[in-house]
């Protein structure tokens, strides 16, 4: 009982470590691809968001500032990939993929800039990192302390859900959103302004992707370095595509993929299984579920195309 | 026409981004296409010229391919040779870059990191004249290829001591970056190491299968200190920064790996287990100095300072540092021989490694 009840806690932590960097970059990516662009530049906007987070809590020594500033720069690439896309129509797929190369690149020439040619950020206090709910209240190692005292913002990200859920679904904006990744032209037609929209849609992609990364070097380690994101960015698109393009689906999907990695950290305590199979444990479940469990995903009918405003 | 512009514009942004990953070695480079012509025969060190292949960390990654960097620059200062450096961003750069030195005809080239071994190894079946080293594989045996390896069992049961004689729990973790020959040394000599220091000791050992996933060492850690351990040394590259971390977090002791981790978080690294790759691209470099370069496997150890422990030793009491010394002692005068392999674990200590 008591080593069930340890494990469960040990579960419950290890979810909470991955998931909230995929969830929060899920829901921008959401925000993107449901109004028709497509995003794949989520995983550089991670980058720069994790950079920036680890450059501004150095400097300022406030985490939640830290946090924000790296929600910003997110957007601001977030931006340059919405003037690229909506403006000037190019190929969303190539443009997102300059910002994959631009987002590391960039972050990799600031830090060598900033550090003495060093392509890690120096540590930060602990202090300046983002905070933890109960810190210090529980024994260390219990189980309250393993599922209680975590960082806050990896139970806000469920809030933050919840939001992107009721936003979608339950106002005005939401349902202009949905609609211009399905039929811009119609909206247009009925004066909905179609640039604007997608504009606000794709700048606030790259904020929460930028938050996404920051989570990672301001909760999870205390520091950047260029291998910190490399591949989460793709695990999140991938979690939109199978929570079929909803906040509420990428929600599951992400938990899957934090739940299985909380398998994995358990079942690595010995190599009596073989190590290479434990890490194939998410993948394996993301392909069962998606075969077994999860119908077609309805792509939005508009995502991806080129929209030119008829004016 | 707007359309043409924002192709230049993009084009421009990734070329931009491509230099900002790969660039920096304008400076050496200018230096050596200048003294390429003047091949005589007067035998001017400047005219020896050593080539080092990164992996994909590149060579300020504060730890392997820096500290190998900042040898070959010692050894440039020291000797008047000219260095030079080609980075690795992904593991398809290994073998145009070291083609790149093998058409330049430098007079030796290094890799960094087991993971060149393959394409070190067709460079140098191809180039039998050109002399190659590299650094952590033994499988390279060509009579022109120089392995550098490190007695790394020797550095983690120093650390391993420590933990052993520090811990108030008799429990300390152990989180590995991956299970393969050369990584295990690193578990045998840190359980050794703990068990001789004390040996009611109990070694919780995870194996994070990744060196680039944080999240997974944080999980790992946590897990072993979950469990009781109060010290949790970590044999995984970035894998370990989580590691670090969770220990921070809980107010717990880590031990850091390759170079002195303190700076990571002061007050929770209690000390590291060093792997000094500068002090063996130095002396590779001196070797081809002299002419005296060997091929086959050259092993660094504590004796040649290979591997230490870290210098910074603030957390540690005297008595620690003190029985550390003397077993430094030990070891360098072969009263006390580490294991480096499972056979030779087990005979002494049993099957206590649970990753091999």
């Amino acid at each position: 009982m008591d080593v069930l009840v340890k494990d469960l806690g040990l579960l419950i932590n290890a979810t909470l470590v991955a998931t909230p960097p995929l969830l929060l970059a899920a829901l921008g990516s959401c925000f993107s691809e449901r109004s028709g662009v497509v995003n794949i530049g989520i995983e550089g906007m991670m980058t720069i968001g994790a950079f920036t987070g680890a450059v501004m809590g150095l400097l300022t020594g406030n985490g939640w500032l830290a946090f924000f500033c790296a929600g910003i720069a997110g957007a601001f690439f977030g931006l340059i990939h919405a003037v690229a896309c909506i403006s000037f129509h190019a190929d969303q797929t190539i443009a997102g993929t300059a910002i994959n190369f631009l987002g590391p690149g960039f972050a990799v020439f600031l830090c060598k800039a900033m550090f003495d040619n060093s392509t890690d950020t120096p540590a930060m206090d602990p202090s300046s990192k983002l905070p933890r709910l109960f810190e210090g209240v529980f024994p260390t190692g219990s189980f309250l302390s393993n599922v209680l005292n975590v960082y806050v913002v990896a139970y806000l990200v469920f809030v933050l859900a919840f939001v992107c859920w009721f936003v979608f679904y339950k106002t005005r904006f939401g349902a202009h959103l949905r609609a211009v990744g399905e039929h811009p032209e119609a909206c247009e037609s009925l004066g909905i302004d179609v640039y604007k929209v997608r504009y606000t849609c794709v700048i606030l992609s790259g904020f929460l992707a930028g938050l996404g990364g920051a989570f990672v070097t301001l909760a999870t380690i205390n520091q950047f370095r260029p291998s910190v994101i490399v591949g989460q960015g793709f695990i999140a698109i991938a979690a939109v595509i199978f929570g079929k393009f909803s906040p509420e689906g990428a929600t599951k999907a992400c938990l899957l993929f934090g739940l299985c990695s909380g398998i994995k950290t358990l079942a690595s305590q010995s190599n009596a299984v073989s190590p290479n199979l434990i890490s194939m444990i998410p993948y394996v479940v993301t392909i069962l579920a998606l075969v077994l469990f999860v119908g077609k995903a309805h792509t939005p009918a508009a995502n991806g195309k080129i929209f030119v405003r008829s004016k | 026409m707007k359309k043409k512009m924002l192709a230049v514009l993009l084009a421009g942004v990734m070329v931009l981004s491509m230099t900002a990953c790969g660039g920096s070695d304008s400076a050496d480079t200018g230096e050596t296409t200048g003294t390429e012509t003047g091949t005589e025969t007067t035998a001017d060190a400047s005219d020896i010229r050593i080539g080092l292949i990164t992996d994909v960390g590149g060579v300020n990654d504060g730890s392997f391919n820096q500290s190998s960097w900042e040898g070959l620059q010692r050894a440039e200062a020291d000797f008047g040779v000219t260095v030079n450096y080609l980075e690795s961003s992904t593991d398809a750069d290994y073998a145009p870059n070291i083609e790149t030195f093998v058409d330049e005809e430098y007079d030796l080239i290094i890799s960094v990191g087991y993971m060149l071994a393959d394409a070190t190894r067709s460079a140098a079946e191809a180039n039998p004249d050109m002399k190659f080293a590299i650094i952590d594989d033994a499988t390279i045996d060509l009579p022109n290829v120089t392995c550098l390896m490190f007695k790394q069992e020797q550095g983690s049961y120093l650390v391993g001591y420590v933990a052993g004689l520090m811990t108030q729990t008799n429990k300390i973790g152990f989180v590995q970056g991956m299970s393969n020959e050369n990584m295990n040394q690193f578990g045998y000599g840190y359980c050794a190491g703990a068990i001789d220091a004390n040996p009611e000791i109990e070694v919780l050992q995870y194996n994070a299968n990744s060196f680039s996933e944080p999240a997974t060492g944080k999980s790992l850690a946590n897990t072993a200190i979950t469990n009781g351990a109060d010290i949790v040394f970590h044999a995984a590259g970035g894998t370990g920064l989580g590691v670090i971390d969770a220990c921070q977090e809980n107010g717990v002791y880590a031990i850091g790996v390759d170079r002195d981790q303190a700076s990571d978080a002061p007050g929770t690294v209690l000390t590291s287990a060093m792997k000094r790759v500068d002090n063996a691209v130095y002396d590779a470099v001196q070797s081809v100095v002299n002419g005296t370069l060997e091929s086959g496997i050259q092993t660094y150890d504590l004796a040649k300072g290979g591997v230490d422990i870290a210098p910074t030793t603030d957390l540690l009491t005297d008595d620690v540092i003190a029985a550390v010394e003397e077993v430094k002692e030990q070891i360098i005068s072969g009263e006390i021989v580490v294991p480096n392999d499972q056979a030779s674990f087990e005979e002494k200590y049993g099957d206590v490694y649970q990753l091999d």
